[in-house]
C-alpha cells in the first residue's frame, strides 16, 4: 500500500462538500478515498501529520495566468510558470493565448499541454483564442480548440471590440459549453493610456485610462450574454462602477462570472509616485474607491474568482520609460499570501469563502475537475500555513519574472505544500513539520 | 540660523531672503516642484538674482562650476531650454556635452538605461535630461550618480520653467501671497502647468486655470486651484495672466475643431485683457502659435514679460546648477 496516505489532524476546508474541521483525509491511487473521523482504512497506510497550523483545502486553481510558452520563453516557459504555480499553492492553472503564436489552433494547445505534462507539475488547461491571430476579425476553430483541450476562449489583452463577434463568439462556444472570457475595455476611450485616469495620473503626467472604459465593455457583455444565453466571465475587474454592472447583470439572471486580481485588491495608483514600472499594469491599479468597492465585492459574493493574472516580464522590459514598460505583473507566488493577509486575516473574508474564490468557482467556472475532495476526485490538494511569516524576495522565485508590486513587502500567511493526484510537487521547508509531507515522489 | 517653518509664509511675502532660507538645498535632483519647499524655492530665486548680474559683465563668466562636466542630453527638440541650460553652464564655467536624440545611439536602438549607464561611466556630475516620457528624468536618476536636473519630462513637470516664471513675477509684483495668477491653454498636456502649480501653491498665490473642457486638468480642485471653462471669467481681475502652448496635432485627438475656433473661444485678444487688473502681466513659456492661444498684439503689447521670461532662464538655471552642486546661498 505505498500509495495509500492518509493525512492526520489537520483543520480541512472543503466548502463544496461543507466541511469545516479537523478530519483525516485519505488518499489511495492518487485520488480521494475518504475524508472524516474514524475511517477505516487499509493496512499499511501510512500517516502523515499535517504539521501544526495547517489547513488542508482543494487545490487552488488559478484560471488567468500568461506562460509566455510558445514564443516568449525569455519571459517564463511552462516548466517555469508551473514551478510558480506548485510553489504558490496551485495545483492547475489555464493558460492565455497570447503565446506567439496566439493559440488558436489546436497545434499550438497540443504543444503546451505536451509540455505541461513534461513538466509534471500542476495541471494546464488551455484557453484558446476566440478569434484567429487574436485579431478580432474571424472566428477561430472553437470546436477543434475545444476537442484539443481547450476550456475556454478569450482574445485576452485584446478585447474583442466588434460587438457582432463577441456575440457570435458566445452562441458558438456556448455549443462546447466553453465561456467566453472577456478583457473588457474600451479601446477607443483607454486611448494608449498607461495609468489610472484619476489626480494621480493627472499629476504625474500619464496618460489616463477611464473606468468608464471598463465599464462600458462590461455592460455590452453582459447584454450580449442575455441575449444569446451564453457564459461570459469578466477578466480582472477594477473599477467600482465595472463592479455594479456585473451586481446588476448578476441581479438580473445574465449568465456573468467575474475574476479580480490580489494586486487590485490589495493596491492603488498611489503607488505609482516614482514610476516605478513594476506597478505599471492593465487594467491599472485604481483609487481607493475601487479597490474598497472590489474588496466589497469579494465579501458580498459579486466577485466569484480571485485569479492573479500573472504576467512574466524579462527586467530589461521593465527598466525602461513607464511609457514604454509593458503591462502586468507576476502573481502566482504571492497570491496566497495577500489573500490570507489582507482578506482572511483582515477579517474581509473566511478561510472557506478564500477556498470558494481560489479553487471551488473557477472549476465551476471552467467546468475541470477539482474544487472539492469528493470521494473519487483526483488526490489534488494545497496545504496552507495561515500564520506562516511571509516576506517576498522575487531572487527566489520559480519564475523568471521578478516584476512583482509585493517584492520586499511581509504577510501573514503561506503555502506549506501543493499535492497533485496525491503526490507533493512542492514542500515549504520554511514550515516546519513540512518535511514528511514529501509524499508519492 | 533658525529654521522655523512657520516663518515661510512671511518669506513669500517678503520675497526677498529672510533668516529663514536654508543656504543650500538638501535634494540632490530637481526632478519636480515637489522636491523643494517654499524656502529652497525663494532661495533659488534670491541665487538667480545674484547669478543675473554675471550676464552683464564684459566677461560672462565665473568659475562655480569649473573642472565639472554637465551632460545635456536632450531626447525631444528644444531650442530655448537647451540654449538656455547650455549658455547657463558656460557661464559658471563648466565642461558641457550636448547629446541629442538624433545624433545618439537611441536611435539605433539602444535603450534610456543603457544610454544612461554610458554616460555615467565616463563620470559626469550633472545630466540635465529632456525626454518626451514622464518619469524620464527619474529612471535617469536611479541609474547614476550624477545630479540629475529634469529639463522636462512628458506631461509631468519642467521645474526650470517654472522656476524662471516665479522669478519674473516677483520682478514685477514682489511678492505672491494672495496674487491672482490666470494660467489659460492646453492644461491637460502641459508640464508647464504642472510644475507652477506646484510652486504657486507652495508660494501662496491664487491660482485659478482655464481650458476647453476636453483639454482641462482632471480632478482640478484636488490640485487646489479653481477652475473655469469660460475665458472672461479667468481673466477677471487677473495678476498675472499666463497663457499656455496650444499643440496643433491635438484636432486629430478631438480636443478643439479647429484652431480657428481655439482662438474664438480660447485666444487671448487686448479685448479681453481689459476684465484683467490694469498692471497684469502676460507670460508665455513659448514657442508661441500667434493668432492661436494668443493675439500677437497681446504678444507685443505693454504687459507682455515673455522675453524677460527667456532671460531669467538663464539666470535660474546658474542658480539650479549652482546650488545642486553644493553651492551656498549668500
Amino acid at each position: 500500500m505505498a500509495d495509500a496516505v492518509v493525512l492526520r489532524g489537520g483543520r480541512v476546508v472543503d466548502p463544496a462538500n461543507d466541511v469545516d474541521g479537523h478530519v483525516d483525509v485519505f488518499i489511495e491511487e492518487s485520488r480521494i478515498a475518504g475524508v472524516g473521523v474514524d475511517l477505516i482504512l487499509p493496512e499499511g497506510v501510512r500517516e502523515v501529520a499535517v504539521p501544526d497550523g495547517c489547513v488542508v483545502c482543494p487545490g487552488l486553481i488559478d484560471m488567468h495566468v500568461h506562460l509566455r510558452e510558445p514564443g516568449q520563453e525569455h519571459k517564463e516557459t511552462i516548466a517555469t510558470g508551473l514551478a510558480a504555480a506548485v510553489a504558490g499553492g496551485f495545483t492547475a492553472v489555464a493558460c492565455m493565448p497570447n503565446t506567439e503564436p496566439a493559440n488558436d489552433e489546436a497545434g499550438v494547445t497540443r504543444l503546451i499541454l505536451e509540455r505541461a505534462a513534461d513538466a509534471g507539475l500542476a495541471r494546464v488547461y488551455p484557453i484558446g483564442a476566440v478569434s484567429r491571430g487574436r485579431a478580432g476579425e474571424q472566428l477561430a476553430e472553437l470546436g477543434e480548440l475545444h476537442e484539443a483541450g481547450c476550456v475556454a476562449v478569450s482574445d485576452d489583452g485584446q478585447p474583442v471590440a466588434s460587438a457582432l463577434l463577441m456575440r457570435r463568439a458566445l452562441e458558438y462556444a456556448g455549443m462546447f459549453g466553453m465561456p467566453v472570457i472577456d478583457h473588457c475595455e474600451d479601446m477607443s476611450l483607454a486611448d494608449g493610456g498607461v495609468a489610472h485616469e484619476g489626480f494621480r495620473a493627472a499629476s504625474l503626467g500619464l496618460r489616463g485610462r477611464p473606468a468608464v472604459a471598463e465599464q462600458i465593455l462590461v455592460e455590452r457583455d453582459i447584454a450580449l450574454a442575455c441575449t444569446t444565453g451564453a457564459a461570459v466571465h469578466i477578466a480582472h475587474l477594477s473599477s467600482r462602477a465595472a463592479v455594479a454592472a456585473v451586481a446588476a447583470g448578476k441581479a438580473s439572471g445574465a449568465r456573468v462570472s467575474c475574476e479580480v486580481t490580489p494586486h487590485h485588491l490589495a493596491l492603488t495608483d498611489e503607488e505609482l509616485d516614482a514610476y516605478d514600472t513594476r506597478y505599471k499594469v492593465n487594467p491599472p491599479l485604481r483609487e481607493t474607491g475601487d479597490r474598497a468597492a472590489l474588496v466589497e465585492a469579494v465579501r458580498d459574493g459579486v466577485i466569484d474568482v480571485i485569479a492573479t493574472d500573472h504576467a512574466p516580464h524579462h527586467y530589461d522590459e521593465k527598466l525602461v520609460e513607464f511609457d514604454q514598460a509593458p503591462f502586468g505583473v507576476v502573481g502566482l507566488e504571492t497570491a496566497v499570501s495577500v489573500c490570507l493577509d489582507r482578506l482572511v486575516h483582515g477579517g474581509v473574508i473566511s478561510l472557506g469563502r478564500m477556498v470558494e474564490l481560489m479553487s471551488v468557482n473557477p472549476a465551476r467556472i471552467l467546468d475541470v475537475p477539482g474544487g472539492g475532495l469528493s470521494v473519487g476526485a483526483p488526490a489534488d490538494l494545497t496545504l496552507l500555513a495561515p500564520d506562516l511569516p511571509v516576506q517576498v524576495d522575487s531572487t527566489t522565485f520559480r519564475s523568471l519574472g521578478r516584476n512583482s508590486p509585493f517584492d520586499g513587502r511581509s504577510f501573514k500567511g503561506g503555502v506549506a505544500a501543493t499535492f497533485v493526484d496525491g503526490r507533493a510537487v512542492f514542500v515549504n521547508a520554511a514550515v516546519s513539520g513540512a518535511d514528511q509531507l514529501q509524499i508519492g515522489a | 540660523m533658525p529654521q522655523t517653518a512657520d516663518t515661510g509664509r512671511d518669506a513669500h511675502s517678503a520675497g526677498t531672503s529672510v533668516l529663514s532660507t536654508p543656504a543650500g538645498l538638501r535634494t540632490t535632483d530637481l526632478l519636480s516642484i515637489g522636491d523643494l519647499s517654499a524656502e529652497e524655492i525663494l532661495l533659488i530665486l534670491d541665487t538667480a538674482e545674484a547669478m543675473q548680474e554675471v550676464g552683464t559683465r564684459a566677461i560672462k563668466k565665473v568659475p562655480a562650476l569649473r573642472g565639472q562636466t554637465v551632460v545635456n542630453l536632450f531626447f525631444e527638440a528644444s531650442t530655448r531650454t537647451r540654449t538656455s541650460f547650455e549658455i547657463a553652464e558656460k557661464r559658471l564655467s563648466a565642461d558641457t556635452v550636448n547629446v541629442v536624440a538624433s545624433g545618439s545611439s537611441l536611435a539605433k536602438g539602444e535603450t534610456l538605461a543603457d544610454t544612461v549607464r554610458n554616460l555615467e561611466a565616463m563620470a559626469p556630475d550633472v545630466i540635465v535630461v529632456r525626454h518626451a516620457a514622464a518619469g524620464a528624468g527619474h529612471l535617469v536618476a536611479k541609474l547614476c550618480k550624477a545630479r540629475v536636473i529634469n529639463a522636462g519630462d512628458g506631461m509631468h513637470e519642467h521645474p526650470t520653467q517654472a522656476l524662471l516664471d516665479a522669478l519674473t513675477i516677483r520682478e514685477h509684483k514682489g511678492c505672491f501671497d494672495g496674487l491672482r495668477v490666470s494660467i489659460v491653454g492646453d492644461l491637460l498636456h502641459s508640464r508647464v502647468l504642472r510644475s507652477n502649480l506646484l510652486l504657486l501653491e507652495a508660494l501662496g498665490a491664487a491660482v485659478t486655470v482655464c481650458a476647453p473642457a476636453t483639454l482641462m486638468l482632471p480632478e482640478a480642485a484636488r490640485f487646489g486651484v479653481r477652475a473655469t471653462t469660460s475665458i472672461d471669467e479667468a481673466v477677471d481681475g487677473a495678476d498675472v495672466v499666463m497663457l499656455l502652448r496650444i499643440q496643433l496635432e491635438r484636432m486629430q485627438g478631438h480636443f478643439f475643431p479647429s484652431l480657428r475656433e481655439y482662438f474664438r473661444c480660447f485666444g487671448m485678444t487686448a479685448e479681453r485683457l481689459r476684465r484683467a487688473a490694469p498692471d497684469a502681466i502676460i507670460m508665455h513659456p513659448g514657442p508661441m502659435n500667434r493668432g492661436v492661444e494668443i493675439a500677437s498684439d497681446v504678444a507685443d503689447g505693454p504687459g507682455s514679460v515673455i522675453l524677460e521670461q527667456v532671460a531669467n532662464g538663464v539666470a535660474i538655471r546658474m542658480a539650479v546648477l549652482y546650488l545642486l552642486s553644493g553651492g551656498q546661498g549668500g
